[in-house]
């Protein structure tokens, strides 16, 4: 494979198809470039990748030097979009900074969290995209392997992606010595089991390896010693699919996107009590109100907005104080809450919060992986003390050693399951400090969800 | 030069090296810090989150087994931050922890118990969710484990994995529901569990803990270190006594087990203590044996000695020193024997084992044992594995192996079976019994016409080259496979994995050395190792492993028909003058008879009183009807021993000795390694350590000996044996010494013939294949090889008192393939009679694909088992029987 041919494909298939149908339904505030190809091609189809510039983003970085890439993707301040936002370009220097004869790239497409589905429509709908992005990140780092950790309960998004690696293996642009350079690169699938935990990256090395998938310690951070204890990227989906735009348009180009510290768009994934859901791509910097009220066409009907939830289990909360505050990685941190990887689901008067952050809870309980003493056992106990809460079993002193134990679960957990498994808590008591009152003081919860021990039994029995 | 850093622990200053962590350092120094997760030994895991410390680079608390200190950073391990932590992590810990200490049987064993109480947790639970409630799993023999008191700090499983390299412990669930098990949680049976108990020895609770039939609190107990008493590895222990009982085996972290055992070293154990123990002196009068005095036993046996002397003169005695006994015991054994009696003919089971070695090595290298050492194991990039079944007769070697593999390197594995070890090699070859000479000489072709030799090694360190490579040409990797019954692509992979190692190293065991021309075995196997240069180098070598604890010291001390310690050959004038002048004594210059010429001795009435200390030719030697008849013919018999054997039945004199938990002396390991074994209970009834039992027979016959401790015997023995020289028992107080140590200031040997071959140049022997002497026929049609198994020692003395031990291998059995039980018309676990040209066994029929058509495999600890069967021809040269090749027949279903 080489330029020519590449072009040769485009024109070729142009000639046949000379317009791609753009869907109606993308609102006026998105700018995909993410989504560009979404609805867009038959994902099925690598000549119809090729002619929406498909490839020639890894041609054109195999002509580059590998610094010159990592400044690219540096320029544009790219940020992980798997939650954490940490500068993609930055880990990328770092895994090209260690030697070694084998490194790798890993593509995190374990999206688990509740209430979260962007990173599903991209791998179904723009394969090659995701092989591109590792392509060229394998090449910036030194990387000849790559494998896309993809859970099994997304079995569309792995046909797709097998038959895009299939395709290109086909073609020649995966493979040894692509466009006519000594860089050799290949794919392979790895399919999740069913754990959440797996999504964390190092529990995801874990799990490639053929190992339970348990967290490891960091430092060592994978870019140092990662998988079979090879200098190793994991980059998150959302994340790849922004590469091959920002090689072709530059840097630059991408940094004028989005805001000051969070540059380009970022795709979220709407759920509630909307009239609209479903995923879509804005720049970052959008209000909270452009997302319930423009891009979610507002409330549906009888509901009132009471709190949305970013950043699922691990986030945080946000209440119509902060309609017109902007949502990008940090300007979410300093309101107590976290970005994560883009799920948003908008809850109305009906929605117990302390029911919801028991539940969150719960759901860390049962995803932690056991490793660790904190979030195994402190989650089991937070879980517990917001059951009691929301039981009527509560008292104001228990309330206080919930406040003391997420704070130890989240100070002296291993990973990131624990160490943010507490944040609801922290955001909830923050924001609706006055419904946990009302559940512990006068055992009642007000938005009716949830059902109180009545007995005095209870109490007693609990006690013991 | 090292990176040092310097850093602050507390407001005082410390020096990193690179790479330690915050808690190497604090260890180093003695800085407390708690740990439940952590082990030195695999990479740390920061699971429990009890060893957080605070870094003035982090706001976060950091867990200091994980932590690299940076320059100028300051730590902090015990400030009101950090010890509120560690209280809330044993909060949550015992928040789900059964509160039954008090009926726990690691109660004051427990590190959980330990934190707790110098941190200030008060038992009262402070969190309320439900205790760990699992079932105890009991499948195992020799420990229950018992989920319920798991705190899930993972030291068992990645003992397991790590470092057994067995992986048959695992966690099973995620999170809360999470607990340790056999794989799969389907017990013992279904996993790949060895029950070496190493697990049971890092357990911080009580979650894994022995069975036990004694019951103690560990303030009740003290502890003795000492060495193990079974295989050539040496692995150092502590023994848990409560009184004069034996009640738990604790391994230690030290050269050359690093911590670990296998399931003989850490439980079988019970032979110490055991009812059966001997007692009393006992004489035989009219076929029964009578208890007696001490000095009533001297007394017969002194004036048998001198009326035997009298009427045949020296040449009819024989001893047999034991390769169970210590250096100093063995030193004795031989002098009595030697200068006492006045004659040479004393051997050892050693002749069964490695004499091939001693031979071949020593003409072909120079010294007769391991190049290297134990811990230079894990640090090949090739093993090469032939005829040693080293996971079950050397464990925890095996251990080292499967983690040398883990960090990268290949293994090459050459065996009539296909040993467990072979499921993890790079390549198998599974060669016909008996034909390793084919195998080596068809890699060494495949060397040869790939060039792949080191020809500068060659040509610098070697001689007699050209005259080897000439027969080496005869041997196209093809001809070899036909004889081996292999494939010539594995012999060609085999020779190209071995040929391609920076650090190869060959181990080798009986399966090249039991045979009638074992010597050549040796030798062909040194050839190997010379052609690749593969010798003179850290983990680099050719490596005997020794089956005994101290077969290796038995040989060094003398214990041998043609040596005196140190290996000083008996018939060299100036030798046999010094050792005159030494010992004060008249000797005899001629070499004295081998084991199996001291038998046929005894059969022919030549050798008319024979002195067996700690030895049971008759489970352990080659055709037993045989040896029996030889036991019968004779004279007189001693024996020395702690059970009556099946050898001491056949004894006029029965002599108590004690065992190896008794009393104060040396082994030396299979890595040439003098280490120290002491004493941690009082001889067992009237018993006596063997080296004051020979002392006191000595005096009595006019040659005084009045050792007051061993320490005197090893200081005597370090005077006459040059390669023992350096050695006395302050200095092998801690890690023992490897010989050769020329000298008190000599630092001992880490591995041989370093730019030098103790020969001067390394030899190579042109070697030819011949095959067995006894091959199959109409008549034997089957391929009988032995060996030895995982649970059993030796001639079962020690480990046939262990009940448990015996429930998992009770009778005797013979492994045979299914094609072959096929054509037998047998099934599985029946009896059957194997008949062969000596005698006839009975034995369970195992049926197994670990084995080749026509060949079958029996363990060789049963009493009238295996060498009822086995082959008296000897190796020309070393006199070793050719035990691991005979034809043998099925003859009868039962």
């Amino acid at each position: 494979m080489n330029q020519k041919t590449l072009k040769r494909i485009k024109e070729d298939l142009l000639e046949r198809k000379p317009t791609f149908i753009i869907p109606k339904n993308i609102h006026p505030l998105e700018q995909r470039i993410v989504l560009k190809n979404y609805q867009v091609i038959n994902p099925e189809e690598i000549n119809e990748y090729i002619a929406r510039d498909g490839y020639f983003a890894i041609a054109k970085a195999l002509r580059m030097s590998q610094e010159d890439v990592i400044n690219e993707i540096i320029t544009s301040n790219l940020r992980g979009r798997g939650g954490v936002g940490f500068p993609t370009g930055l880990k990328w220097k770092f895994a090209l900074g260690y030697q070694d004869n084998q490194k790798y790239v890993i593509c995190n497409a374990d999206e688990g969290e509740p209430g979260t589905f962007m990173d599903r429509h991209i791998l179904e709908g723009d394969p090659h995209n995701i092989l591109e992005g590792m392509m060229i990140a394998g090449y910036a780092i030194g990387a000849s392997k790559g494998y896309i950790y993809v859970r099994a309960e997304y079995p569309l998004a792995a046909k797709r992606l097998q038959k895009a690696i299939d395709d290109a293996l086909a073609l020649g642009i995966l493979g040894n010595q692509l466009f006519e350079t000594d860089f050799s690169f290949y794919i392979e699938i790895r399919l999740g089991a069913g754990a959440f935990i797996c999504g964390e990256e190092t529990a995801l090395l874990e799990s490639i390896e053929g190992k339970r998938g348990n967290s490891r310690n960091k430092p060592p951070f994978p870019a140092e010693k990662g998988l079979f204890g090879k200098p190793t990227i994991i980059n998150n989906v959302e994340t790849l699919a922004n590469i091959s735009a920002i090689i072709l348009k530059g840097g630059a180009w991408y940094r004028t996107i989005g805001t000051e510290k969070s540059s380009g768009t970022k795709v979220f994934s709407l759920s509630g009590k909307t009239k609209n859901r479903g995923i879509f791509e804005v720049p970052m910097g959008i209000s909270l109100r452009d997302v319930i009220y423009n891009i979610g066409g507002g409330m549906q009907e009888g509901s009132i907005f009471k709190v949305a939830y970013t950043g699922g289990p691990s986030g945080g909360l946000l209440t119509k104080d902060h309609l017109d505050e902007i949502i990008d990685f940090d300007s979410l941190v300093t309101l107590g809450s976290i970005m994560g990887s883009g799920g948003i689901i908008i809850a109305d008067q009906t929605n117990c919060v302390v029911d919801t952050v028991k539940h969150f809870m719960e759901f860390n309980q049962e995803e932690s992986c056991g490793k660790c003493t904190p979030c195994r056992e402190g989650t089991t106990i937070l879980a517990k003390m917001l059951d009691d809460i929301t039981t009527g079993k509560s008292s104001l002193e228990d309330l206080e050693k919930l406040k003391h134990l997420g704070k130890m679960v989240s100070t002296t957990s291993l990973c990131g399951l624990g160490q943010a498994a507490p944040s609801p808590i922290f955001s909830a008591l923050e924001h609706f400090y006055d419904e946990f009152i009302e559940h512990i003081v006068n055992k009642k919860c007000p938005s009716g969800v949830c059902e109180m021990a009545t007995k005095k039994g209870d109490e007693q029995q609990w006690k013991n | 030069m090292e990176k040092l850093i310097k850093f602050k622990i507390d407001g005082k200053e410390y020096t990193a090296y690179e790479n330690e962590t915050v808690l190497d350092v604090c260890k180093r120094n003695d800085i407390f810090i708690p740990t439940f997760c952590h082990d030195d030994r695999f990479e740390s895991e920061a699971a429990c989150r009890m060893c957080l410390v605070e870094s003035s680079n982090s706001n976060k608390l950091m867990t200091s087994c994980t932590l690299k200190p940076t320059e100028g950073v300051e730590i902090q391990t015990k400030n009101a931050k950090v010890i509120e932590a560690r209280q809330e992590v044993l909060k949550l810990t015992w928040a789900s922890h059964p509160n039954d200490c008090v009926v726990c049987d690691a109660d004051g064993d427990c590190k959980l118990q330990d934190y707790m109480y110098y941190y200030d947790v008060p038992s009262e639970k402070d969190y309320n969710i439900p205790i760990r409630d699992f079932p105890i799993d009991d499948s195992n023999k020799f420990f229950y484990l018992d989920p319920s008191k798991c705190i899930l700090c993972g030291k068992c499983v990645n003992v397991c994995d790590q470092l057994v390299g067995v992986g048959a412990l695992t966690f099973n669930e995620r999170g809360k529901d999470s607990f340790v098990s056999f794989a799969f949680n389907k017990g013992m049976d279904y996993s790949q569990c060895v029950s070496c108990g190493n697990c049971v020895s890092v357990c911080p609770t009580g979650a894994i803990v022995e069975k036990t039939r004694i019951k103690f609190r560990i303030k009740e107990t003290r502890k003795v270190r000492t060495t193990c008493p079974y295989c050539g590895v040496g692995c150092q222990f502590d023994v848990v006594l409560k009184g004069d009982t034996v009640v738990r085996i604790d391994p230690i972290d030290t050269t050359p087990n690093e911590g670990l055992l296998c399931v003989k070293g850490k439980f079988a154990f019970r032979y110490i203590n055991h009812p059966d123990r001997l007692k009393t002196p006992l004489i035989k009068k009219d076929g029964v044996f009578h208890e007696v005095s001490w000095e009533e036993a001297y007394q017969v046996i002194v004036d048998k000695i001198n009326e035997t002397k009298k009427a045949f003169g020296p040449s009819a005695f024989a001893g047999l020193a034991s390769a169970k006994c210590t250096n100093e015991e063995n030193y004795l054994f031989q002098k009595f024997i030697r200068a006492v009696i006045g004659t040479n003919n004393v051997d050892h089971c050693a002749r069964l084992c490695h004499a091939s070695t001693v031979a071949g090595l020593a003409t072909t290298l120079g010294s007769g044992a391991m190049t290297n050492s134990i811990e230079e194991v894990k640090n090949h990039d090739v093993i090469f594995v032939i005829g040693s079944n080293t996971t079950e007769t050397h464990p925890v070697i095996g251990n080292f192996m499967r983690q040398a593999k883990k960090k990268g390197a290949k293994i090459i594995v050459a065996e009539p079976r296909k040993i467990d070890l072979a499921n993890e090699a790079d390549v198998f070859v599974q060669i016909m019994p008996g034909t390793n000479v084919a195998l080596l000489n068809g890699m060494m072709n495949v060397i040869y016409n790939e060039k792949l030799y080191d020809e500068e090694f060659i040509d610098s360190r070697t001689e007699g080259y050209d005259e080897f490579i000439e027969v080496i040409k005869e041997y196209p990797a093809e001809r070899c496979a036909e004889i081996c019954g292999c494939k010539a692509e594995d012999i060609k992979k085999a020779a190209r994995i071995y040929a391609s190692g920076d650090k190869a190293g060959i181990y080798y065991a009986m399966g090249i050395t039991q045979h009638s021309n074992g010597t050549n075995h040796v030798k062909s196997v040194a050839n190997l190792a010379l052609m690749c240069g593969n010798l003179g180098k850290e983990s680099t070598g050719v490596n005997p492993l020794r089956g005994q604890n101290n077969v290796q010291g038995a040989c060094d001390v003398g214990g041998l028909p043609n040596v005196y310690p140190g290996y000083q050959k008996v018939h060299l004038p100036e030798v046999h003058a010094k050792f005159e002048k030494l010992w004060n004594a008249k000797l005899s210059d001629k070499v004295g008879l081998s084991l199996p010429h001291i038998t046929n001795g005894a059969y022919n009435n030549l050798i008319k009183f024979l002195y067996v200390m700690g030895e049971n030719p008759i489970v352990s030697d080659p055709d037993i009807t045989h040896v029996k008849e030889a036991m019968e013919r004779i004279d007189f018999l001693v024996v020395q021993d702690i059970f009556l054997t099946e050898t001491a039945q056949f004894a006029d004199v029965v002599l108590p000795a004690s065992t190896y938990a008794e009393k104060d002396g040396t082994f030396t390991n299979t890595e040439r390694r003098i280490q120290r074994v002491r004493k941690a209970l009082e001889p067992v009834g009237d018993s006596k350590p063997d080296w004051v039992i020979l002392q006191e027979i000595m005096t009595l016959l006019g040659y005084p000996q009045h050792f007051n401790h061993p320490s005197e015997i090893m200081d005597e023995l370090a005077s006459v044996a040059p390669i023992y020289s350096g050695v006395d028992y302050d200095r092998i107080d801690k890690v023992g010494l490897q010989w050769p140590v020329y000298g008190k200031n000599h630092p001992g040997t880490k591995y041989l013939h370093k730019n030098k071959f103790s020969r001067g140049k390394g030899l190579f022997t042109p070697v030819d294949y011949y095959g067995a002497q006894e091959l199959p026929d109409e008549e034997y049609p089957l391929t009988l090889t032995t060996g030895r198994v995982l649970y059993h020692f030796h001639t079962k003395t020690m480990t046939g008192k262990n009940s448990e031990i015996n429930e998992i291998v009770p009778i005797n059995f013979i492994e045979i393939n299914q094609r072959t039980a096929d054509k037998y018309l047998l099934s599985d676990m029946q009896e059957v009679i194997v008949k062969s040209r000596r005698g006839e066994t009975t034995a369970e029929v195992h049926i197994t694909n670990k084995i080749g058509d026509y060949v079958v495999f029996m363990p060789f600890h049963f009493a009238d088992g295996a060498n009822m069967l086995t082959n008296t021809v000897l190796d020309a040269t070393c006199d070793i029987p050719e035990l691991k090749v005979a034809a043998c027949e099925i003859v009868e279903k039962i």
